[in-house]
C-alpha cells in the first residue's frame, strides 16, 4: 500500500469489506437454494456485486425502517433472481437470516419471486418480466409530486430486455428525461434456454438505450471498485434524465461449474455441487 | 351535468364529469391516459388538473404498471382506456403489478361490449368482465347508468384496493335520481313480479327494465334485479331470486361465457338450483353497425329479453 494516500487506503479497505460481503452473500444463496431444493441460481450470483454496491453503499435506506418514505426504491424486475435479492436483504438486517431456510416453502414470506406484501424491504412485487422498470417510472413520478428526492434503482435481466414494455418504459422515461430513475442490466448474457445472442441478440444494447434518450454507462459487474463507482456516476447523472448502467456479468458467477451455463438457470444444487460450490466460492480471491 | 330520469346522456361523458368533480374533491386522484383521452372523457381532467394528467403514449402496459409504481407513494391512479386494451393487452400488467400486490389503483374500461363508434370486433369488449372477474383481489363494477357511473367512480375511489368500473360510450338512458344509493356489493330491485326474475347489468338494465315493464303490461309481473358490482356479487339476492321465482334470466351487453350469466350461474348452481337463460353475446366476434342493429341480430335486446321471459312463462 506505499505511496497511496489515506483516503486511497480506506477505499481499497471498503472494496475489501465489500468483496467479502459479496463472497459470504454467494455462500448464503448456494444455501437458500440448496435447502429450498429450487430457485434460479444463475441469475443470483451474477446479480451479487450489483446488490452489493446498492444495498451496503449507495442506497439510502434503514433496514429498520422498510417503509420509510425518503428512502431509495430498489426493484428486483429480474424477479426469479430472487435468492440473491433476499440473501442480501438479509445480510443487511432486513430480517433474519435464519428466514432464508423458508425460501419457497408452503406459508413463507419468501416467495419464489418477490411479493412486496409479504416481504419486508420489497418495494414491488415483480415476477413477469419486463414490469419493473414501468413501477419505477411511477414511483418517480409519486416521488416528484411529494417533492421526495429518492432514487429508483431497477435491476432488470439481458433476457428481460427483450419483452416489449422495457422499451415502452424506456422510451417514456426517456422522452421526459425522468429524473432518478437507474435501471441495471445485469448482462449475463444467459437466459433459461440458451445464449442471449442466440435466442435474441440486444447488440447494439447501450446505443438502444441511448437512442431512447438515456444516459448509457458500461461496467464489469465482477469488479467490485468498478462496480460501485459506475453505478456512483449513474446516481450522480440522473439527476438530469435516466440513466442505464450496461453491467457485463457472468451467469453462475464463482461457482466454475454454474459458470455460462444455461443449465443453471433454474436449479438448485444437490448435496454434492452444494459442498462443491462453496469449497468454490470461500476459496476465491 | 344536469340529469333526469329518461334523459339520454352516455355513461363516458358522465365518468368525464365525474372524474373532475373528483379531482377537485381528491388531490391524491391522478390519471394515466395512453391516447384516448377524447374518447374516455378523461380530457376533462386534463383541462383541469394538466399536473395530474399523465399522457404515457400508445403504450398500455407501461401505463398499467407505472399506475401501480405511484400507487405506493398513497396516490390514487385512474388508469383510463378502452376495454380490451385493459382487460387484454395489459391483463399480465393488470394482473402483476396492480392485482397481485393489491395496488390501490382504479381501471375505467371505457367503451364496454358493443357500443364502440362502429369500429367493430377488435374493439369490442365482450371478454374483460369474465376476465376481469377471476383475477384475484379485483373488483369489478358495471354501472347501470349515467347517474351511477357518478356515483360508482366516488365509491370505487373511496375503497381500498384494485377496482375496475366499465363505462358505456353510446348515450344510454338515465334510470336513477339522487334518491340512488349506490354501494359496492350490492343490488337494486328495479320491479316488482314473481313469475320470473331479470338481473342485468351495465346499459342491459334500461333494456331488462323496459322488458319488464313491457311484460307486466300483458300480465307477467317480473322481478327485475339491477346487479351493478359484478364482483364481489350479490349473492343473497341471486338466491332469492331463485327461491322466491323460480327461474331467472340474465343479459348484459357482453360475452355469454363468464360475465354475469356465468356469475349468477355458479351461484344458482351451488346454492339454490333453477333453470337460467342467458343473454349475451353468442361465443362469437362481433361486427361493425349500429347498436342497435347489432344487439338485435345477436339477440340482447329488449324484444329478445321480453321473448325469453315469455318462453320461460310458457315452460314453467
Amino acid at each position: 500500500m506505499k505511496g497511496l494516500s489515506e483516503k486511497d487506503k480506506q477505499s481499497a479497505q471498503r472494496t475489501d469489506e465489500l468483496k467479502s460481503i459479496c463472497r459470504e452473500i454467494r455462500r448464503m444463496i448456494i444455501n437458500t437454494v440448496a435447502d429450498a431444493g429450487a430457485g434460479h441460481t444463475g441469475g443470483s450470483l451474477s446479480e451479487v456485486e450489483i446488490l452489493v454496491s446498492l444495498y451496503f453503499e449507495l442506497m439510502r435506506i434503514d433496514p429498520a425502517r422498510p417503509e420509510w418514505p425518503q428512502r431509495d426504491r430498489f426493484i428486483l424486475s429480474k424477479g426469479h433472481a430472487s435468492p440473491g435479492y433476499y440473501c442480501t436483504l438479509a445480510r443487511r438486517g432486513y430480517f433474519p437470516r435464519e428466514r432464508l431456510r423458508e425460501f419457497d416453502g408452503i406459508d413463507s414470506m419468501l416467495q419464489g419471486h418477490p411479493c412486496m406484501l409479504k416481504t419486508p424491504g420489497v418495494d414491488m412485487s415483480t415476477g413477469s418480466l419486463g414490469q419493473g422498470l414501468s413501477a419505477g417510472i411511477g414511483m418517480r413520478l409519486g416521488g416528484e409530486r411529494r417533492s421526495l428526492d429518492f432514487n429508483v434503482y431497477v435491476l432488470l435481466g439481458d433476457g428481460e430486455c427483450q419483452e416489449g414494455q422495457v422499451w415502452e418504459a424506456a422510451m417514456w422515461a426517456g422522452a421526459r428525461k425522468l429524473r432518478g430513475l437507474i435501471a441495471i442490466v445485469d448482462c449475463n448474457g444467459v437466459q433459461l434456454a440458451g445464449t442471449v445472442a442466440e435466442t435474441l441478440g440486444l447488440e447494439p444494447f447501450a446505443a438502444k438505450w441511448e437512442a431512447f434518450g438515456w444516459r448509457a454507462l458500461t461496467c464489469d459487474g465482477h469488479d467490485m471498485q468498478e462496480v460501485v463507482s459506475t453505478l456512483a456516476q449513474a446516481k450522480q447523472s440522473a439527476a438530469d434524465g435516466p440513466v442505464a448502467v450496461i453491467a457485463r456479468t457472468v451467469k453462475g458467477k464463482g461457482v466454475s461449474f454454474m459458470e455460462g451455463k444455461y443449465e443453471w438457470h433454474g436449479k438448485a444444487p444437490n448435496d454434492d455441487e452444494r459442498r462443491k460450490a462453496l469449497a468454490e466460492i470461500e476459496g476465491s480471491a | 351535468m344536469a340529469m333526469n330520469v329518461g334523459d339520454m346522456v352516455a355513461p363516458r361523458a358522465a365518468f368525464g364529469e365525474a372524474m373532475v368533480e373528483l379531482g377537485k374533491q381528491n388531490a391524491e386522484v391522478v390519471v394515466f391516459d395512453a391516447d384516448v383521452c377524447a374518447s374516455t372523457q378523461t380530457v376533462a381532467f386534463k383541462k383541469a388538473y394538466p399536473g395530474r394528467f399523465y399522457q404515457m403514449g400508445i403504450a398500455e402496459q407501461n401505463m398499467v404498471s407505472a399506475a401501480a409504481g405511484m400507487s405506493t407513494l398513497g396516490f390514487v391512479p385512474w388508469v383510463s382506456t378502452f376495454a380490451v386494451f385493459l382487460a387484454k393487452r395489459a391483463v399480465d400488467q393488470v394482473r402483476v403489478s396492480v392485482a397481485y400486490p393489491r395496488m390501490n389503483v382504479k381501471l375505467n374500461g371505457a367503451y364496454g361490449g358493443i357500443p364502440t363508434g362502429k369500429a367493430g370486433a377488435t374493439h369490442q369488449s365482450v371478454e374483460d368482465i369474465a376476465v376481469m372477474r377471476c383475477m384475484p383481489n379485483m373488483t369489478v363494477i358495471c354501472p347501470g347508468d349515467p347517474y351511477e357511473t357518478q356515483l360508482a367512480v366516488h365509491a370505487a375511489t373511496a375503497f381500498k384496493g384494485p377496482v375496475y368500473v366499465r363505462t358505456i360510450r353510446c348515450p344510454v338512458p338515465v334510470i336513477f335520481d339522487a334518491a340512488h344509493r349506490f354501494e359496492i356489493g350490492r343490488s337494486y330491485r328495479l320491479h316488482e313480479g314473481s313469475r320470473l326474475t331479470i338481473i342485468g347489468t351495465d346499459m342491459m338494465t334500461p333494456k331488462a327494465l323496459t322488458a319488464a315493464r313491457e311484460l307486466d303490461k300483458e300480465g307477467i309481473a317480473v322481478r327485475m334485479i339491477h346487479m351493478p358490482t359484478i364482483k364481489p356479487i350479490d349473492e343473497a339476492a341471486i338466491v332469492a331470486a331463485s327461491r322466491e321465482t323460480g327461474r331467472v334470466i340474465t343479459v348484459e351487453n357482453h360475452s355469454r361465457l363468464g360475465g354475469l350469466g356465468g356469475a349468477v350461474a355458479e351461484v344458482l348452481t351451488e346454492y339454490a338450483p333453477c333453470r337460467l337463460t342467458r343473454l349475451g353475446f353468442p361465443d362469437c366476434f362481433g361486427e361493425s353497425g349500429d347498436n342497435e342493429a347489432i344487439f338485435s341480430k345477436f339477440g340482447v335486446n329488449v324484444e329478445n329479453i321480453i321473448a325469453a321471459a315469455k318462453q320461460a312463462v310458457a315452460d314453467q
